[in-house]
């Protein structure tokens, strides 16, 4: 819907518009010229004559429509840095980059899992448990940093296979799959060390004493930063954003996955390996909330039990606010990278003017439900 | 509906009625009236503005300006609720429109009723069943009430709607295509519907590309043209007139049944080389083989389902093969089998004299055997603001391996596609960008036939193509059919016996899951095809007689 030019309504209904396109039908040289005909030719040269007042109008809706995040981001930015003129320092907009990396790469899981029209909720869950995975695995299994990694990303692909396969072979509805997968990898992540945090030197339930340690070089993941100033994290998230814009929006499987969420059936019968597509899409947000984890896990530096509970909240607000990015009306990987850099910036700057923290949920909420009227409400506004 | 004894008072009466949308007029200042009784007949060309009109006068839309008298007096259709409340119903011709699946055909049948609050606190299973069957009951059909309404083919949709509409006790009943997806027994058994509904007064707005249905339904015929009425005929009907009026020019009458054997122009335009398919002239003949040319797709002795009789096909290479029948006959079916949605019971299919047994849709189309299913927004295109869901994303999305091999899409690529497509079948549209939704019916299903026809196919499979498609349309599309390839087959299950008739060389009736009749139009003489064609009906006849839905 990105190029249409004079009737730029997002027709979500079939029928309704579909017959205007018959206006151009008399284009036969025999035609006499009547009303209707000229119309048609003037539509047909619409987008190249000037603007007349009367199509100023929609053009600036649908210019509103498109940009609108964009210009309340402009606007929340230039009456931050009114109030508080450390706001648009470097440091500060790197902090916040690097406060939403994590919650961007989660809320891209989440976006993968929205083209195919699923849901992921357990990728919060995802993430604290790989938190604890690693510290586990650190300092009381020892193992190093490369070791720990690899055991965390493949424990992200068996999750994510494992909510694939609870969703296209047993058909339980992805909500509740995944809803299910959540409180399993919750409740999972506090047995192993009986429902304490895991720091170096903890106390065993079998009351040795762990005699493992984080390994720097898995520090460095989470607190390394690129020509002393960007968050490894960050630069990380940002090549897989683009990586994942690409996959989604210029390749063949992107369109697949796209498809398999917009008509299933249709998929199907264009031979598409729908089923595959669908488990692929769990695989690939379990895999990123691991890794979204593990840049948690290295940022703290110890297992925290409590770490990463609103994750979920925060992904799933970037991914919905994603709609709204460029008027896409569908979960985008260009908007979810937009939504979590929003939410961010939003908390930032309230931080910064000393609003008090128990008010953040509740701005975001708000932040989220506007974005949302905005996609659904005023984009359907002519019908 | 109190019964009004003024009969020159029309029960509904649109009088100058505009609609547009931005600059584009969709409807010009239209008149129409509907009287206590009368049938009216709304023909139009895809997208002349029958659709927007039946809308209007169902309060889906309201118009720019304009007025609406119902039963003489004035009123404000604001909502579909409201028109409801005037006695005007309407029947979507969208499939999807029709029902809330979920429920089941009885709660669906009884659905208006739940929603007004008029039955009842209490809703149990035995009181809406019925209730239902009092409503079936209303237009002569059985319907299975405990299914899935969501299961249900098209027609049968259709049919729980209509049945719906007539339980309403409407003065005013708007039928947009309604035979569009049924069969020729099916549609019998809706004009008696209609016949009886017309005898208890009701006013029938009937929008119809199909000549038949108007020809044995219609008082009057009303023709609209780009917004426009340009005709308003009574009986008697002229429906050749009519037709004129309604494209703007004569029908092209090149292919008809009467013209056998009619030359092929070899398709040159697809240019594209058939790599990676079996080649024809490379495989020897069956040793022996009664037939001189290898058959693209032959079934052997096949049983398509458990206790059905077993019956053999074959389809040469140019050939193309019309198969009808009522609904539930098993057309569906045995596009299903050649595609690799269902397994046959017994036998054996054969493609280019291999053994074919295709595990799915993406086998079946890696070895050039394409398939457009019925019902286009269910087995064919995406919503719109899904990504790929333009004219060109559409196109390519099962020669996605093909055209995009090294998994990045080439815009240009399918471009090209596009506008290639757009001209052979004339699709009218600004440009390969355009969404689906923003094209009417008719070049929504050329849209699908040339997505299936931009690669090089052996065997393709169209299950009702024709579907709420109007003349024009219609000829294009058979024009796109004939014109294939020489070495590629065609297989068409079409419910109506013209379609079949106009688009193919061969004609199979099928009856209970088995192939009853082959007639080969190209041997035939024209009386001969008559008698085929009175036979065909005397089929449909035996089938209606049967009556076994599925």
């Amino acid at each position: 819907m990105t190029e249409n030019s004079d009737f730029s309504t997002p027709t979500s209904h079939l029928s309704s518009m579909a017959d205007i396109e018959s206006q151009s039908a008399p284009r036969s040289a025999s035609e006499v010229p009547t009303a209707s005909a000229s119309q048609a030719r003037q539509r047909s040269t619409a987008p190249a004559a000037s603007a007349s007042p009367a199509r100023l109008a929609p053009r600036i809706a649908r210019f509103l429509r498109r940009y609108a995040i964009f210009l309340i981001l402009a606007a929340l930015i230039l009456f931050f840095q009114s109030r508080e003129p450390a706001f648009l320092r470097i440091n500060n907009l790197l902090s916040v980059l690097q406060s939403v990396a994590v919650v961007a790469l989660l809320g891209i899981g989440v976006t993968v899992t929205l083209a195919v029209d699923g849901f992921d909720l357990s990728v919060g869950s995802m993430a604290a448990f790989t938190l604890m995975l690693t510290s586990y695995a650190m300092v009381v299994l020892q193992f190093n940093a490369a070791q720990t990694v690899a055991l965390a990303l493949l424990s992200g692909a068996i999750i994510g296979l494992l909510n694939g396969l609870l969703i296209v072979w047993l058909r339980i509805p992805d909500l509740l799959a995944t809803l299910g997968t959540m409180f399993l990898l919750a409740g999972l992540q506090l047995i192993p060390s009986a429902g304490r945090s895991i720091t170096v030197g903890l106390n065993l339930p079998d009351g040795s004493v762990a005699t493992g340690s984080f390994d720097p070089a898995f520090l460095a993941l989470g607190r390394s930063k690129l020509w002393d100033s960007v968050p490894l994290p960050v630069v990380i998230v940002a090549l897989l954003a683009c990586l994942f814009w690409f996959l989604m929006e210029r390749t063949r499987w992107g369109r697949v996955f796209y498809a398999v969420g917009g008509n299933e059936t249709a998929a199907y019968l264009a031979g598409a390996a729908v089923k595959r597509y669908r488990i692929l899409a769990y695989v690939i947000s379990a895999t990123l909330a691991a890794l979204g984890g593990i840049f948690v896990a290295a940022r703290v530096g110890r297992g925290d039990v409590f770490a990463g509970s609103s994750l979920l909240l925060d992904s799933v607000a970037a991914a919905l606010i994603g709609f709204a990015v460029l008027n896409q009306r569908r979960a985008n990987v260009v908007g979810t990278a937009v939504g979590a850099v929003f939410v961010g910036i939003v908390l930032n700057g309230l931080t910064m003017l000393n609003v008090p923290y128990y008010t953040q949920d509740f701005v975001k909420g708000l932040v989220l439900v506007g974005a949302l009227a905005l996609t659904f409400g005023i984009g359907r506004g002519r019908r | 509906m109190p019964a009004s004894s003024h009969h020159d008072i029309p029960s509904l009466q649109l009088v100058d009625v505009s609609k547009a949308y931005g600059s584009i007029r969709v409807l010009d200042q239209a008149r129409i009236s509907v009287r206590r009784g009368e049938v009216v007949a709304l023909m139009g060309a895809n997208g002349a503005g029958k659709s927007t009109l039946a809308k209007i006068a169902a309060g889906v839309i309201e118009p720019d300006n304009g007025q609406i008298f119902v039963a003489g007096k004035e009123v404000r259709l604001a909502s579909p609720r409201m028109a409801r409340q005037h006695g005007i119903v309407i029947v979507h011709q969208s499939t999807n429109e029709l029902g809330a699946p979920g429920l089941s055909v009885a709660e669906n049948l009884v659905l208006d009723d739940l929603c007004a609050g008029t039955f009842g606190a209490l809703a149990g299973k035995r009181k809406i069943e019925q209730r239902a069957k009092t409503v079936a009951a209303g237009i002569g059909f059985e319907l299975e009430l405990e299914r899935d309404f969501g299961e249900l083919g098209p027609a049968h949709r259709q049919l729980v709607a209509i049945a719906r509409a007539v339980a309403t006790k409407a003065a005013i009943l708007i039928l947009d295509e309604p035979t569009a997806s049924l069969s020729a027994a099916e549609a019998a058994r809706l004009f008696s519907v209609v016949d009886r509904l017309r005898g208890l007064g009701v006013g029938i707005l009937y929008i119809s590309h199909r000549l038949e249905d108007i020809r044995r339904l219609a008082d009057r015929i009303v023709v609209l043209r780009n917004g426009q009425i340009v005709a308003n005929q009574v009986r008697p009907l002229d429906l050749t007139a009519a037709i004129k009026a309604m494209i703007g020019r004569d029908l092209d009458t090149s292919r008809t049944p009467g013209t056998p054997g009619s030359p092929r122009t070899p398709e040159t335009e697809c240019a594209d080389s058939v790599s990676g398919l079996p080649d024809v002239a490379s495989l020897s003949l069956d040793d022996g083989a009664k037939s001189r040319v290898l058959p693209v797709l032959s079934l052997r002795q096949v049983r398509l389902r458990p206790g059905t009789p077993r019956f053999d096909l074959a389809v040469a290479p140019g050939e193309v093969l019309a198969i009808t029948g009522a609904l539930g006959s098993g057309k569906s079916r045995l596009l299903g089998a050649v595609f690799g949605l269902t397994l046959i019971a017994e036998g054996e299919i054969r493609l280019l004299n291999r053994p074919w047994r295709p595990r799915g849709p993406r086998e079946a189309i890696a070895a050039g055997v394409f398939m457009a299913g019925e019902d286009r927004w269910r087995s064919s295109l995406l919503p719109p603001i899904t990504p790929g869901a333009d004219i060109a994303g559409t196109i390519a999305l099962p020669h996605r391996r093909r055209w995009f091999p090294f998994g990045f899409v080439h815009q240009s690529r399918e471009q090209v596609a596009a506008e290639q497509s757009i001209r052979t079948l004339g699709i009218r549209c600004r440009n390969g960008r355009d969404t689906l939704d923003l094209l009417s019916g008719g070049n929504q299903q050329k849209v699908v036939i040339a997505r299936w026809q931009a690669a090089p196919y052996r065997l393709l499979l169209l299950d009702e193509p024709f579907q709420g498609v109007d003349v024009g349309a219609r000829r294009d599309l058979i024009k796109a059919i004939r014109e294939a390839r020489q070495d590629s087959a065609t297989l068409v299950a079409t419910s109506d016996v013209e379609e079949a008739l106009e688009v193919a060389d061969v004609v199979a009736v099928m009856r209970n899951h088995t192939v009853a009749r082959l007639y080969d139009l190209r041997t035939g003489d024209a009386a001969s095809f008559l008698t085929a064609i009175s036979a065909v009906e005397h089929d449909e006849a035996l089938d209606a007689e049967r009556a076994d839905p599925v």
